[in-house]
């Protein structure tokens, strides 16, 4: 079968000289939910950025259900990638959330009822269908995040990429959240810090540090291997024991 | 796009005024500009009669005068400086209560004070009864480049979030001990600035890869 997201030996480094990724190596097939872990810096976000080509440049490839993401397929990739960004005021720039959720749909040229329909079945999927007339900055936070969701899901992508999907969000919100996760019927590669969070909500998980990936394995495995975690600054929340809540069924 | 319900300007009603068409309302307010400038400086009755013009639309669009004098103060630097043409200009003099003051400062000081006026109250009713929406539309109908009617929006949209960040800049210098109105510490201000438009900038930045990563190619749809 052929991975939804297929990085081989991926590597890069910012114009001013930093190397962030060196060989990265990473796939996900269709149906699965992935963390990505790893320490501040580790390149994390580097890597997101590659998904859908926004950096590009250095050494290796990135493949999207076959589809190399390279200049000319960029429009096709960018469809089927879904990328939710960390800060929901970099994602939400229009007036109104409906305006902010059919801006990829439009740009895929989706019009009229369709796009309406588009708007709405996405906005359903996070339950933030009644404030589709409202401005995004007079939403709270958690809401701003559940409408930066829906704008990407109302492009149906294939993956569904999350840059620290949990932070900055209450506990009930975070509960919320994952509960739309779980819900949707999209392959997720989840970037977090929110160890509880990948054990609840991904199979599988993926560590990266210093740019490369040192772990690849279930998420259970890689938070009872101590010394993996203490060797890449990885650490459970006091008095969080994966052991009392077992391995999601892979 | 745009900042949506209610700007800072903005006062919220249904008249006519409000309800008008934004485009036909930008034309209407560079029209009448251009006539008040255009007027001789002392054709006294003709500003006279623009002013009566624009009394009458705030009437209509019933913002309450009291409402927008207060925000008429943007205007106190003209009319500081139109005070004092009559006393620094050149040219034959005059008695004004028992003062000499120079008679063609006195006149270009009148025209300022006329013209200026009317042209700040006239885009304060203006901002008053337009949503930033409805003003981008109506520049875009007016076949403004797109890029710019664009670039105006995120102004629009972004100038909370870049107020609010100065304003928690602002917050986290008193916080330790920096009072950013005493001039001692505006080397520390400048350099704060310096690091908000830096910060603006890479949310600029971000901002862009969020919205190529949803197919922008350079269109608002
Ligand atoms: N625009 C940039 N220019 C230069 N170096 C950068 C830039 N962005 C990130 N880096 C560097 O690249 C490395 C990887 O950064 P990245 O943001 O990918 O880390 P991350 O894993 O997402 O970290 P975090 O968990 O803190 O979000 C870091 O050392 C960082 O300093
Ligand atoms: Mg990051």
């Amino acid at each position: 079968m052929i991975p939804v997201l297929d990085v081989r030996g991926l590597a890069f480094a910012y114009p001013d000289g930093h190397q962030a990724l060196y060989g990265v190596d990473l796939h996900v097939h269709a149906g699965e939910r992935v963390a990505l872990l790893g320490p501040n810096g580790a390149g994390k976000t580097t890597l997101v950025l590659h998904l859908n080509g926004i950096l590009s440049g250095g050494a290796g490839s990135v493949t999207v259900s076959g589809l190399p993401v390279v200049t000319d397929n960029l429009a096709e990739v960018r469809r089927r990638v879904g990328i939710v960004f960390q800060d929901p005021d970099d994602q939400l720039f229009l007036g109104t959330v409906r305006q902010d959720v059919a801006f990829g749909p439009a740009n895929l040229g989706i019009k009229g009822a369709a796009l309406e329909r588009r708007v709405m079945h996405a906005l359903d999927q996070v339950g933030m269908a009644d404030f589709v007339d409202r401005p995004p900055h007079h939403l709270s936070f958690g809401q701003r995040r559940r409408v930066a969701v829906a704008t990407v899901l109302a492009m149906e992508p294939e993956i569904l990429v999350l840059d620290e999907p949990s932070s900055n969000l209450d506990p009930t919100s975070r509960r919320e959240l994952a509960d739309i996760l779980r819900g949707l019927d999209v392959t997720v590669l989840m970037v977090t810090h929110d160890l509880p969070y990948a054990l609840e909500l991904c199979p599988r998980s993926v560590v990266l540090s210093d740019g490369v990936v040192v772990a690849d394995r279930s998420t259970y495995d890689v938070l009872t291997d101590e010394e993996l975690m203490a060797a890449h600054r990885l650490e459970l929340p006091w008095g969080f024991d994966p052991r009392s809540i077992g391995s999601l069924p892979a | 796009m745009g900042a949506g319900h209610g700007h800072r300007l903005f006062f919220h009603g249904h008249s006519v005024v409000h309800r008008a068409p934004a485009h036909l309302k930008v034309l209407a307010l560079v029209g009448f500009m251009l006539v008040v400038v255009a007027l001789p400086r002392q054709a006294y009755v003709a500003h006279g009669a623009a002013a009566l013009v624009l009394l009458a639309v705030i009437a209509v669009s019933r913002v309450p005068l009291r409402y927008l004098a207060p925000r008429m103060v943007i205007e106190v630097p003209f009319a500081v400086f139109a005070v004092l043409m009559p006393f620094v200009s050149h040219g034959p003099r005059t008695e004004v209560l028992g003062v000499a003051v120079s008679e063609p400062g006195l006149v270009a000081g009148a025209a300022l004070l006329m013209k200026g006026t009317i042209g700040v109250l006239a885009s304060l009713t203006f901002a008053a009864t337009t949503e930033a929406d409805d003003l981008l539309r109506g520049l875009q109908r007016l076949r403004v480049p797109d890029l710019l009617v664009q670039i105006m929006g995120f102004m629009i949209r972004y100038l909370d979030v870049v107020t609010g960040e100065m304003r928690r800049m602002v917050v986290a210098m008193r916080s330790r001990g920096c009072e950013p109105r005493s001039p001692r510490h505006w080397p520390v201000l400048a350099r704060s600035l310096g690091a908000l438009f830096i910060r603006s900038y890479e949310r600029g930045e971000r901002v862009h890869h969020a919205m190529l990563s949803r197919g922008y190619t350079g269109r608002l749809p």
